[in-house]
């Protein structure tokens, strides 16, 4: 990690590897899709329902990563005054954002032919909800913070401050049994069968993947952003 | 109830939002070290 504080040595890595986690991660993503679409068996009691999980999961727990390497970069921020630290964090809050509302839309899509319902305020939908509403608190305080020529220290606080949702949206299911299922996919094995189980899988490899590849692609673009300013400041002098 | 009215909405608007986020990703990334790129060699 302290490796990569350096922009210069952060771009010689990113630039090579964007293409190949985009690449990859699409390649993935269309394969697991394309077999949870039609090679993958229907559930026997949530029938065809069952192949927005292809989606729904890989959203859900990108989400939930986003917010985890925010709280990461934005205590690296405040403690080692990483120079790529903010970067990241910034970068990774748009995708994090997209995904999160993604698992709330096709979680509410699974829901109506399944539960009868769009929506509840059942524990883990408000928490994902939650998610979604701490990431664009901290999409504003970032502008806002930027605006005013801040350094961004408010943003980490509240990156590192709103990490505490993600044992809340973990264990929601065991705290609170209302209507969302407990987890299927455990550390030691999953309760879900082989056909379904292995193109779940490769689908949440291949949209971490793009997901790596937006977060590159966002930094490399605000690196450039904060190289221009830094010229015209310069010239301006 | 149609249950694949449902998967196809849901997959439409996955993608639709991948790629968007993809897309614009790129192209945001492109325009910026393209910025760079033409600021640096200008001097």
């Amino acid at each position: 990690m302290h490796i990569l504080a350096n922009p210069a040595r952060f771009l010689k890595i990113a630039r090579p590897l964007t293409p190949w986690l985009g690449w990859g991660g699409a390649l993935l993503a269309a394969l697991a899709l394309a077999d949870g679409l039609f090679v993958a068996p229907p559930d026997y009691l949530q029938g065809d329902s069952v192949r927005i999980i292809y989606l729904h999961v890989p959203a859900a727990w990108l989400g939930m990563a986003g917010w985890a390497g925010i709280a990461v970069a934005s205590l690296m921020q405040i403690v080692w005054r990483h120079p790529l630290a903010a970067v990241a964090a910034r970068a990774i809050a748009v995708p994090g954002a997209v995904f999160t509302a993604l698992c709330l839309a096709t979680g509410s899509l699974w829901g109506r032919p399944t539960w009868g319902t769009y929506w509840q305020w059942d524990g883990r939908m408000t928490s994902m909800l939650v998610l979604l509403f701490l990431y664009i608190g901290y999409l504003a305080l970032g502008e806002a913070d930027r605006e005013r020529g801040g350094e961004g220290r408010i943003t980490a606080i509240f990156g590192l401050v709103g990490a505490i949702n993600l044992p809340i949206i973990h264990y929601s299911v065991l705290w609170w049994r209302t209507l969302h299922q407990g987890e299927s996919i455990g550390l030691t094995g999953s309760t879900i069968a082989a056909p379904m189980l292995w193109p779940l899988l490769v689908s949440v490899l291949g949209f971490s993947l793009l997901f790596g590849a937006v977060v590159l692609m966002r930094m490399r673009a605000m690196l450039a952003r904060q190289k221009v300013e830094a010229r015209l400041r310069r010239q301006a002098a | 109830m149609n249950r694949w009215v449902f998967v196809i909405a849901a997959y439409a608007i996955a993608l639709v939002a991948t790629l968007v986020l993809v897309g614009w990703s790129y192209a945001a990334m492109r325009r910026a070290e393209r910025d760079a790129e033409a600021l640096r060699t200008r001097q």
